[in-house]
């Protein structure tokens, strides 16, 4: 199966620079692209009848008006969901993808996707949902559950679409870090940006040292890369260090810790993703 | 996992609270009502529902199903209480628990498939049978009187016509605040609540059931705990199926099955009675709008507060309350459609549902009840999948040879048919059965092919037999093709 560029697309502000990124992502991969919505049908609770009585039939009875109820919820998101894919596929195939195709399923968010993980390349998706748009400062309900469950790269896309000049990679040293940069250098996603390997910490011997490896790693794939180490929390000054640089996309591994050493400390990960004022593309 | 948390409790708040305050008031006379049956004091049942409710809520697999004391329980518990006493009741409740654990870890609730629709249609319609039956004691010999039916007919007016004024309130409640205002104030002569034994006057404390921890004690109670386990089982999940159905949301049947046991363990450890789900209940909440865990941990809670504060005004209720409250009952759990499809389902099908009644009404134990209905939906189909065996046969043009087709089903109930198909009689040098289109599903068929071969030799026939392997694959105990397209072609092709 030829893996594809999923676009999560919803009537949300994020759907057109959604729409724009996983354009710009399909041409640069040379991958298919897909454009995906899921309708989650949340549950659709009746007009209660309190009256606590129950007749001959009461189960047949309330059981038909349930499913009515459902119907009329689920045939009119079914015809949201088309429209909202067709215009996405329009602006796709105008934007000059040769292959595009609308996928749209029930489900829950994040096991719909999780069903179609085998068919994804890289998934790209808004970083807050229709229901969470406005929350500023925050990341979509979905976001951190999807990241950790799913193994694909993600793409993080803001509200409006500004094709990447270059790149900044958070690098601290760990594992998921070493395993991240490996496959941003081979990817032909992001070959040819101008390339700042970014360490959030001390300036120490040690760090250097990784630091220098990691670079040459990126430069035999052909990558201009400037490093750099900066002191301070890694979500507050690798964002600062994008603003300073006016850097078009950041890219990191992800929730390297446990659920429980999070809920004491506090995820990295999360805080990135939050503050971020650029696209972000998360490696798993 | 907080989103979990959030999507099983919080995430339909309003409905859920208003739901769960109107299954509390219709719980309050059922579990009156449940433990006059079992022959034990209100307090028994009310303490029950109340611990019941807020464990499943917990430990269920189905949000938004109700469980309590319920009748299919009480009615199996009514000679163990009259014989012993309440505290083997108790010893019964835990031992009870104890099975629908075993039960839920070994994943018996899978055998629920065995259940067929029919059967389970029959337990409803039993069940509503029984809880009308158990209202007769109040509305007949010395209690019977003619104030008695019409304050009962007048509830029974009250809860099916009040709805047409405003569904804001539950009717059965106007119903038992009517009925009850009309006899203080009148000062009627009817039971009341209170002559039916004590009402719970504190919150339940923890004990121990007061019986001898032997075998002998064991011998007692364990056939009445194996009864109330597998009835409450399966009550539980056929009520989990109906709020799947109506909810078009899905539910852990094993997890049920652990929760329905460890709320039994509950119960019984606060000197309650076993329980299980409701489906009138859970139908009733449904209704009302709950969906979550929240709302039958809410009924539990406002359940227990209410009975413990207003145990005085409690006791007032007169029993011609709580037996139109229970027609109520009786009547929204009948399955009305199955009266009116008798006509139209295949005649085996209304067999086993009426069968199921019958035994169910006879025994008041609705194990037996739906033993007999499997069994005979078993035997039912086993009959008519064993018609589908055909057997054809061509004589040589010369006449000396013949050849057989067998194309169909052969096992147990088909072997006879398949033995008299073959004509023996006939003088003829060779035979050649063509098995390759045949199922042999199990020995007794593979014996009838041996039998049949032995015959033929006997006669001076040679048998030539074309494609016994093929016929035999579906011997083997673990034989499936689920999910393998090219099996099932094989399978159905050849």
């Amino acid at each position: 199966m030829i893996k594809k560029v999923m676009a999560c697309i919803d009537a949300s502000p994020y759907a057109e620079a959604v729409c724009d990124y996983s354009v710009w992502a399909a041409n640069r991969l040379s991958a298919p692209l897909s454009m995906l919505h899921i309708l989650d049908r949340a549950q659709h609770t009746n007009t209660p009848d309190l009256s606590g009585t129950i007749g001959l039939g009461s189960q047949e009875i309330l059981l038909e008006q349930l499913a009515e109820l459902d119907e009329k919820h689920a045939k009119l998101a079914l015809e949201r969901g088309r429209l909202i894919l067709d215009a996405a596929k329009a602006r796709a195939e105008a934007a000059g993808v040769p292959e595009v195709d609308e996928r749209l399923r029930h489900g829950q968010f994040v096991t719909s996707l999780l069903e179609l993980e085998d068919e994804i390349r890289l998934l790209v998706l808004g970083k807050r949902g229709f229901s969470s748009a406005d929350a500023h400062g925050q990341i979509g309900m979905h976001i951190e559950g999807l990241i950790r469950s799913i193994h694909k790269p993600v793409l993080l896309t803001q509200q409006q679409f500004i094709e990447p000049n270059s790149l900044l990679m958070a690098f601290d040293g760990s594992e998921t870090a070493v395993k991240s940069l490996n496959m941003l250098a081979e990817s032909p996603l992001c070959k040819g940006l101008p390339c700042h390997l970014v360490m959030a910490g001390a300036d120490v011997e040690a760090a250097r040292v990784q630091l220098e490896q990691a670079a040459a790693k990126l430069r035999s794939e052909g990558f201009e890369v400037t490093v750099a180490i900066v002191a301070g929390e890694p979500d507050v000054v690798l964002n600062q260090y994008q603003q300073d640089h006016n850097i078009g996309l950041m890219v990191m591994g992800a929730y390297g810790h446990s659920r429980i050493r999070q809920f004491f400390l506090g995820s990295t990960t999360t805080a990135m993703i939050s503050k971020a004022k650029c696209s972000l593309l998360v490696l798993r | 996992m907080l989103a979990s948390i959030k999507q099983n409790w919080f995430s339909n708040l309003r409905g859920d609270v208003l739901a769960a305050i109107v299954v509390a008031l219709a719980l309050i006379p059922e579990a009156i009502a449940f433990s006059i049956i079992a022959g034990v004091d209100p307090k028994v049942g009310l303490y029950a529902s109340f611990c019941i409710a807020v464990i499943t809520a917990f430990a269920g697999g189905r949000p938004g199903m109700i469980s309590a004391a319920t009748g299919a329980m009480a009615l199996l518990m009514v000679t163990l209480v009259r014989e012993h006493g309440l505290e083997y009741l108790l010893a019964a409740t835990l031992l009870c628990g104890l099975l629908q654990i075993i039960f839920g870890v070994l994943k018996l609730g899978e055998l629920m498939r065995f259940v067929s629709r029919s059967v389970v249609t029959g337990f409803v319609n039993a069940l509503a049978i029984l809880i009308f039956m158990a209202q007769l004691p109040e509305l007949t010999g010395q209690h019977g009187t003619v104030l008695v039916y019409s304050m009962t007919a007048l509830g029974l007016g009250i809860i099916y016509l009040f709805p047409y004024v405003t569904k804001a309130i539950p009717s059965p409640l106007v119903c038992i605040v009517v009925l009850t205002a009309l006899a203080l104030y009148f000062g009627l002569d009817l039971r009341t609540v209170a002559d039916m034994g004590e009402l719970p006057d504190s919150l339940p404390v923890f004990l121990w059931p007061d019986v001898p921890l032997n075998f002998e004690t064991l011998a007692i109670i364990f056939p009445y705990s194996l009864a109330l386990a597998v009835v409450g089982i399966l009550e539980s999940l056929m009520t989990a199926t109906i709020v799947d159905d109506l909810t078009d949301t899905s539910s852990d049947k094993n997890r049920e099955c652990v929760g329905q046991g460890v709320a039994n363990i509950g119960s019984g450890l606060i000197g309650g009675m076993a329980g299980c789900a409701m489906i009138g209940q859970s139908v009733i909440n449904v209704k009302s709008g709950g969906r979550t865990r929240l709302s039958t941990l809410l009924a539990g809670i406002i359940l227990l507060i209410l009975v413990v504060f207003l145990d005085q005004w409690v006791g007032l209720i007169p029993m011609a309350a709580l037996v139109a409250v229970m027609i109520m009952v009786s009547i929204g759990t009948f399955n009305w459609s199955s009266v009116r499809d008798l006509k139209t389902n295949p005649k085996s099908s209304s067999v086993v549902m009426i069968a199921t009644v019958v035994v169910v009404v006879f025994t008041h134990n609705l194990a037996y009840g739906v033993l007999v209905g499997v069994l005979l939906s078993a035997l039912f189909f086993a009959n008519k999948v064993g018609r589908i065996l055909y057997i054809g046969s061509s004589l040589s043009k010369d006449g000396h040879e013949r050849s057989y087709q067998v194309v169909g089903q052969v096992f147990f109930t088909s072997a006879e048919q398949f033995i008299g198909a073959f004509d023996f009689k006939e003088a003829v040098e060779k035979v050649r059965i063509d098995l390759s289109r045949a199922h042999f599903w199990d020995i007794t068929a593979i014996s009838s092919l041996d039998k049949v071969v032995i015959k033929f030799r006997r006669e001076g026939t040679e048998v030539e037999l074309i494609g016994l392997n093929e016929a035999s694959a579906t011997l083997v105990d673990k034989f499936a093709v689920h999910n393998r397209p090219d099996a099932v072609e094989k399978l159905m092709g050849h």
